[in-house]
């Protein structure tokens, strides 16, 4: 589980090879389901689709993109940018004024063909700004990426032509031209064309791990002095796996402009530029499909969890922290840890350990989320009005004995899950050292 | 004439700002390679706690306990957050500080409110100190420079003329060597990390209520300390000194230059007009673009000068 990143890493997509066929099912089975789900939740009566669960699934996708396309700096090439919503944002502006510009009629472009050119205009900022950017690397890099990226932001509310301002652009995207004679006035069409690109998107960037550039990449973010002796040039294939990168970005931001018909600074914003180091990290940066877990998960929290919690954002910042504490591989690593175990047939030895180790560590969780939940309710909830409502029964943040409870939970539980930690490492030693031997 | 001394005085307040606060970043990223995020959230703390603890006992108890809360979670952050993350790398780390800032920001919102709170200048320090021109300069900005000048002189001291400086002094260049001889590095490293924490609680202190309380303090100054560390160079406190200054003036003088580059050009600017994107961009006022003017100075040095301007190494 506590892999270095850069071991789990090359396996991983080894292992890819070797089994393409056992694999790729589950990816398959995956789109079709989402395909599918929002006539899971068709309303049948008034003839409509779930409004909610289309906006969550459209978010996802261009999220996914969007954070795939982080993973190809930070996973990757090892860089870590801080400015990677400039290249989503500037995608959605530019895709703004192209949408503008076909309504008016000097663009003959289908609406399924404007993500592509957002894509080229992504690639377009990514070699001017990546000629900057790929002269350094590590912490250089990362201030460099986050220079342009104030520099852009603050731009954008600065100039009123091409960024509109702190109003934003905005634009109609039924431009009446499309290649399948599709208007897309409903969501549900735009999520359909959101679920192609984002496909698209995903095999595109599959598709140049394997290229030489791909493995290049991960050479210089190995043993940057050994790719160098081997004659590659770094900075180039920096510059080039940033302005690729910075394509992706521009599409999902394309697709952000379309679904919203409106694009403003905080498309451009450092927030953004931070959620997609929170979802690439979580997911995984190490794996490729890593940054698809974690965008998925992050959009869930966003459009559930925000409904419920006020203090949602402190859980996220709290996973990201105990990710790069306990598992820097993040989710995928996770998943991927388990790979060797269950070929072997071997994840039964690890049922009963996981329940141990479920049972303190639900209770700590519940402890966190209690302490977290009535300090919110103390402050925030008390303004807007809002009173605690547990089991259907009230709660009063006032009494000490909810916080006495919550205190509790944590503290005991966390002491707990500290002893079924240790025991259960043992069992998981034992496990892979006994893989280890059959396969000797 | 006036404007230029008033912003002159302004200027150098500012700068002193910041340089309590990159002061013990520069320290902290120079000996551990770690790009402290949390350090103006640490800074925002510092301003929230001070604004309790002098509705509680006053401003004067204040501007000693709040720096020692933060250095005491500085400490705390070190031991049991970073360096448990220090075996996955510098990268891990930077990620560690930025989760973390993450949460203070959410949790100082969540504790406080977004709206400013009424952190106020103490009434014994809320009298013009002299009159320029016919404009009042504060005493409390005088009062700022005294604590900020008094910290200049004691870290100073404490670096040239003490055992730990010494250690402290060596460990920026040689960290490995340092340790070879038998000191304990990670023990420097943890108090350095407090010092550096309770610096920028002292900030939060004297600047919580010089600029606003709120939970975006954080976020604003942020990145302008990077630029301040950046731009002074790794290892060089002087350096990170003349940075504070430099981006102190520049921004509180664009504020009051009322140019723009179209101007300049004069004909030739109104030739190009407004309307397109390029004479937007020229016609721009400079008091306008002073936000965008350290972004630009510190792109502009790492590209040309990666160790910055006194730097002994590359960032």
């Amino acid at each position: 589980m506590n892999a270095p990143p850069t071991t789990s890493a090359i396996p991983a997509g080894q292992r890819a090879d070797a089994q393409p066929a056992r694999r790729n099912w589950i990816w398959f089975v995956l789109v079709i389901a989402t395909a599918i789900l929002p006539w899971l939740f068709y309303d049948w009566n008034t003839g409509r689709h779930s409004g909610f669960l289309l906006t969550m699934l459209s978010q996802m996708g261009m999220m996914i993109i969007f954070s795939l396309s982080y993973n190809m700096l930070m996973g990757q090439a090892g860089l870590l940018s801080f400015g990677h919503a400039v290249f989503f944002g500037l995608g959605g502006y530019s895709t703004i004024h192209f949408l503008n510009a076909a309504e008016a009629g000097s663009l003959p472009l289908p609406l399924e063909l404007m993500p592509l050119m957002a894509g080229l205009a992504g690639l377009g900022f990514g070699i001017v700004f990546g000629y900057m950017a790929a002269k350094q690397r590590a912490t250089a890099f990362a201030m460099i990426t986050m220079g342009i990226g104030e520099l852009i932001a603050t731009a954008a509310i600065m100039f009123h032509n091409f960024f509109g301002g702190e109003g934003g652009v905005s634009a109609n995207r039924m431009i009446e031209r499309s290649l399948f004679g599709v208007e897309y006035a409903s969501s549900i069409e735009v999520f359909y064309l959101i679920l192609a690109w984002t496909l698209l998107a995903a095999l595109g960037m599959l598709f140049l791990t394997k290229t030489p550039l791909g493995v290049m990449a991960n050479a210089t973010r190995d043993n940057f002095e050994r790719a160098q002796f081997m004659g590659y040039d770094p900075r180039r294939i920096r510059f080039l796996q940033f302005a690729l990168s910075g394509m992706f970005a521009g599409i999902g931001g394309g697709l952000y402009a379309i679904t919203y018909g409106i694009v403003t600074f905080d498309a451009v914003a450092a927030p953004l530029s931070a959620n997609a180091v929170l979802m690439t990290y979580i997911g995984g940066a190490t794996i490729f499909y890593g940054p698809i877990l974690g965008a998925t998960l992050i959009t869930l929290l966003q459009s559930g969890l925000s409904l419920l919690s006020n203090a949602w954002l402190i859980y996220v910042g709290v996973l990201f922290i105990s990710m790069v504490t306990f598992a820097p591989a993040g989710l995928a690593g996770m998943i991927q840890a388990h790979a060797p175990v269950s070929r072997a047939g071997r994840m039964g030895r690890l049922v009963v350990p996981y329940i141990r180790l479920s049972i303190p560590g639900l209770a700590t969780l519940l402890g966190f989320v209690g302490l977290v939940e009535l300090s919110s309710f103390l402050t925030i909830g008390e303004a807007q009005g809002k009173t605690l409502v547990l089991f259907g029964s009230k709660i009063d943040v006032h009494e000490t004995m909810p916080w006495a409870v919550a205190v509790g939970l944590l503290v005991l539980g966390g002491a707990w899950l500290r002893f079924e930690v240790k025991s259960f490492a043992l069992i998981w030693d034992e496990v892979t050292a006994d893989l280890k031997q059959r396969s000797v | 004439m006036e404007i230029v001394l008033i912003s002159l005085l302004n200027g150098f307040v500012y700068g002193m700002l910041l340089f309590m606060l990159a002061s013990g970043l520069t320290l902290i990223f120079s000996m551990m390679g770690v790009l402290n995020f949390a350090h103006a959230g640490i800074y925002m703390i510092g301003a929230y706690v001070a604004f309790e603890v002098s509705r509680m006992v006053g401003f004067w108890p204040a501007l000693i306990i709040a720096p020692l809360v933060c250095a005491a979670i500085g400490a705390a952050i070190e031991v049991w957050g970073l360096r448990r993350t220090h075996h996955n790398g510098h990268i891990a780390e930077l990620l560690f500080t930025f989760g973390l800032f993450f949460i203070i920001e959410r949790g100082v919102q969540m504790v406080w409110g977004m709206l400013p709170v009424p952190y106020r200048v103490p009434t014994a320090l809320d009298f013009p100190l002299f009159n320029l021109y016919g404009i009042n300069f504060p005493a409390y900005r005088g009062f700022m420079l005294l604590i900020a000048g008094g910290m200049l002189l004691s870290i100073w001291l404490l670096l040239t003329r003490t055992r730990i400086g010494l250690i402290i002094q060596a460990s920026l260049t040689h960290p490995n060597m340092v340790s070879s001889l038998g000191h304990n590095v990670p023990r420097v490293f943890t108090m350095v990390f407090a010092g550096g924490c309770f610096l920028a609680g002292l900030a939060g202190v004297i600047g919580g209520n010089y600029q606003v309380t709120e939970p975006s303090m954080a976020a604003a100054l942020g990145p302008i300390v990077f630029v301040v560390v950046v731009f002074g160079g790794l290892g060089s406190l002087a350096g990170c000194f003349i940075a504070s200054i430099i981006v102190g003036m520049l921004q509180t003088f664009a504020v009051v230059v009322d140019f723009s580059l179209s101007d300049l050009l004069g004909g030739l600017g109104d030739w190009i007009g407004t309307k397109n994107l390029l004479g937007e961009i020229l016609a721009v006022p400079v008091s306008r673009i002073g936000p965008l003017l350290p972004y630009a100075m510190m792109v502009l040095m790492l590209l040309f000068r990666p160790r910055g301007l006194m730097g002994t190494r590359d960032t």
